[in-house]
């Protein structure tokens, strides 16, 4: 009976140490809009169309820089960097998707590439830490520019009666199935696709956000808790860890993220032009 | 000690305010419980197919190594589209749990 009174009184002692606001001692996950809502800097203009707009001044000035240099003489520089990444597109994006018909195509997705991959990467910058592709708006206008593109692809190279034909009856379709098939192929081919790469790039890039700002705040409230067990200090190391992976990681999904949606707009813009593929 | 007084607190502040909600904050707060089982159920499927579409790109990797650029851009695209999947889960995740 005594050692029960005295655990008691051990823990209303206990009780009484800590702070008296004990929501600011646990691990509170802040509502979603202190996240990823940013106040405006000028009315209109928020972080997000800053680092927008950063990312588009930024790949025009690098590859303007590049094509000062004469191409004639061994490359330096910014021009090293400018053709690595043309040759990339190139190889890896178009050679593989479109073949060589396809390289008239490359300065479109070489921008689109470049704009969505700087867009991704102020994700992992210090001090930025936003990527701007975590907000729909600038997936969704980058899908709905596909889908334009897209379209008018398949409409300039078969005709408006024969892209349209190609894409609500498929050939090699046995004639009833049509009535199946045909919502399906106009779903799938002007709703679903543009949809998709929107949502892939934008989903990819939020969870990547919400990830590291859950791993943050985890090492952050157990660095700095107010506690008496002394073993919760030190196991803060163990997020902050695991907070560097991730960080190491998001380099690698902002990279991947931009070349798998230049890799889809390849694939299906290849598509548009030849039907018979 | 310390945790279960904790917790026991918590669980009373949450019964005492259970009286509170309206019909509309208990609506979502059953939502924003089912959240977490809605992501998980969606990302059952893309797990499995990502996981194959790995395994197999490695086997036709190792078999045909002078394949591996053709395979690693394929694999890569259906990746993608399986991933979609769990993605659009994701963002109803998201939907439930904040919106």
């Amino acid at each position: 009976m005594h050692a029960t009174e005295l655990a008691i009184a051990v823990a209303a002692r206990l009780e009484s140490l800590r702070p008296a606001a004990d929501q600011s001692n646990g691990f509170n996950f802040p509502p979603i809009n202190t996240i990823l809502r940013w106040k405006d800097v000028v009315p209109g203009i928020n972080k997000v169309v800053l680092i927008g707009i950063a990312a588009a001044l930024i790949g025009t000035v690098v590859f303007l820089l590049a094509l000062r240099q004469d191409g004639r003489k061994a490359p330096r520089g910014v021009r090293n960097l400018a053709e690595i990444v043309v040759e990339f597109v190139e190889r890896n994006i178009i050679m593989e998707t479109m073949g060589r018909s396809g390289l008239g195509w490359t300065p479109f997705l070489l921008s689109m590439f470049v704009f969505i991959f700087i867009c991704n990467i102020p994700g992992i910058i210090p001090f930025i830490q936003m990527p701007a592709t975590a907000r729909m708006g600038l997936p969704a206008f980058r899908a709905l520019r596909f889908g334009v593109v897209f379209n008018a692809t398949g409409i300039k190279h078969q005709g408006l009666f024969g892209y349209f034909k190609n894409v609500l009856f498929p050939p090699g379709v046995p004639k009833a199935l049509y009535i199946l098939v045909t919502p399906i192929e106009l779903i799938s081919t002007l709703v679903v696709r543009p949809f998709s790469l929107a949502v892939r790039l934008f989903a990819n890039m939020l969870a990547g956000h919400l990830l590291l700002v859950i791993f943050a705040l985890l090492t952050a409230s157990l660095i700095q808790a107010q506690t008496n067990q002394f073993l919760l200090v030190p196991v803060g190391l163990l997020p902050f860890a695991l907070l560097m992976f991730l960080t190491a990681f998001e380099i690698l999904v902002a990279f991947l993220q931009a070349y798998i949606f230049t890799v889809l707009t390849a694939v299906y813009i290849g598509g548009a032009t030849h039907p018979e593929h | 000690m310390e945790a279960l007084t904790r917790i026991a607190s918590a669980g009373a502040r949450a019964a005492a305010a259970a009286g509170e909600f309206t019909a509309a904050e208990a609506k979502a707060n059953a939502a924003a419980q089912m959240a977490g089982l809605a992501y998980g159920l969606a990302a059952i499927g893309p797990g499995v197919g990502i996981g194959m579409i790995f395994g197999k790109a490695i086997e036709a990797m190792a078999r045909q190594p002078e394949s591996a650029g053709m395979v690693r851009t394929t694999m890569f695209l259906g990746v993608a589209f399986t991933e979609a999947l769990a993605l659009i889960g994701f963002v109803a995740f998201i939907l439930l749990k904040f919106a």
